[in-house]
């Protein structure tokens, strides 16, 4: 097994380029997880943890860019005031130690229906940036995944950044089921993000498809029940009809962690939770 | 290949290493350092946390070639003070195996939060678990580490 560990960005991709079989590894709370237990012989890893510019976020328009190699820690330290469902979501991901080395990017890559971050990226309306040697594209979260730890990224490309709008205010909201607050994969898990501004709902599943995914029924459904005007509390059947929606919009299955009707039940109520947090909070 | 970091303050070297080997085995069976405990190899138990450039990790997620020229701080680097002490005054050893990960874990908490409450003490040992369900004298030597 070879270790490529690029320094620069140029070099991180030409090295993809060149060793197409190679594992790209950041926090490594996946890809060593699979090493250790012998599940995976790569012939070389492609180390990511020297290339500067993955760990740094800025912004660009009325866009926050987030390097793939930002540390879920930093996204609560640094973003959590302008992107509170994605800090959320960061707040649940395993214990302080893996906080300390998992990173977004590395979420996406490994694109376990069960990642933390996704829900959010998706309730936001998320974009992903790949990059290799022929160029930069920009790929909605929503189209990224393809299949259980599937996605679009091409052999040659490496996932450079999120890109995400700031949230006004305190319109996301995630919640999560597991049988532990810390060190636990979610059963399942929902975002929301309501948008006053423009008057839109995003929805992010998670845990209860072969990909993540957003619940599109619910969310016109619920852009044109609300009363964006004012802001009157949430009717009853209003949410009640959301719940009902998310949880249609699921494609679960029966596993070890939960049956496949138990996470339909889950998500409706944690849409309708999340809905009665993400209204009430909004400035 | 090779490897070169500093570890508890010395400039060591490990030959013949696997690329995808992690630094826990590094430090375990190349650098004569078995203080980190080697458990669930999978970032769940926490026995194995260290310090690598100051932050709390689990050095069996830490592939070796990534602690190159990185500073890495064991349970054997620590200066025996009042956490190690407050761990022996408590009670909170029993069988001993998670003990070096707490100690770190204990550590770092106290340097970022002199006066935790019991919410914070929970938060930051989250990581590490305790087979002997110790956990009521673990706190005890938190709070009275803090003191």
């Amino acid at each position: 097994m070879d270790f490529l560990q690029p320094s620069t960005w140029d070099e991180a991709l030409a090295a993809r380029a060149a060793h197409p079989g190679a594992v790209p590894i950041a926090g490594g709370t996946d890809v060593m997880v699979e090493l250790n237990f012998d599940r995976r012989r790569p012939p070389a890893l492609l180390d990511l943890t020297r290339v500067t510019p993955l760990t740094e976020w800025g912004t660009d328009g009325d866009l926050l860019r987030v390097g793939s190699g930002v540390p879920y820690r930093r996204i609560i330290e640094e973003l959590g005031d302008r992107l509170p469902g994605l800090a959320m979501a960061a707040r649940t991901v395993g214990s302080p130690q893996i906080r300390n080395r998992g990173t977004v990017g590395g979420n996406l890559g490994s694109a376990s229906p069960a990642g933390d971050a996704h829900p959010p990226l998706l309730a936001a309306g998320a974009e992903v940036e790949l990059a290799s040697v022929r160029g930069v594209r920009r790929v909605p979260v929503r189209e990224f995944f393809t299949g259980p730890k599937r996605s679009v990224l091409a052999p040659d490309e490496l996932i450079a950044a999120v890109w995400v709008r700031p949230s006004a205010g305190a319109g996301e909201q995630f919640a999560k089921i597991g049988t532990r607050n810390a060190m636990v994969i979610a059963v399942c898990s929902f975002a929301l993000a309501l948008d006053p501004a423009r008057r839109t709902v995003g929805t992010g599943i998670g845990s209860a498809a072969p990909t993540p995914l957003r619940a599109t029924a619910a969310e016109e459904f619920l852009a044109g029940a609300l009363d964006w005007d004012s802001r009157g509390a949430v009717p009853p059947d209003v949410a009640a009809e959301f719940g009902r929606l998310v949880a249609s919009a699921a494609a679960p299955i029966d596993d070890v962690r939960g049956t496949a009707a138990y996470r339909r039940h889950a998500l409706s109520v944690l849409a309708r939770r999340t809905l009665t947090w993400a209204w009430g909070g909004l400035p | 290949m090779r490897v070169n970091c500093t570890v508890n303050g010395e400039k060591r070297q490990a030959d013949d290493v696997w690329p995808g080997e992690s630094l826990l085995y590094v430090l375990r069976e190349r650098l004569g350092l078995p203080g980190s405990k080697n458990a669930c190899e999978q970032g769940e138990c926490g026995s194995c946390t260290v310090y690598l450039d100051g932050t709390p990790v689990c050095s069996c997620l830490v592939a070796a070639g990534q602690a190159e020229g990185r500073d890495v701080v064991t349970v054997e680097g620590l200066e025996f003070g009042r956490v190690q002490e407050a761990f022996l005054e408590a009670g909170a050893v029993q069988c001993g195996f998670c003990t070096p990960g707490l100690v770190v874990a204990v550590h770092d908490l106290l340097a970022r939060n002199d006066k935790p409450s019991d919410p914070d003490i929970r938060e930051a040992l989250a990581g590490n678990l305790c087979r002997c369900t110790g956990y009521e004298k673990i706190l005890d030597a938190v709070r009275l580490a803090a003191r």
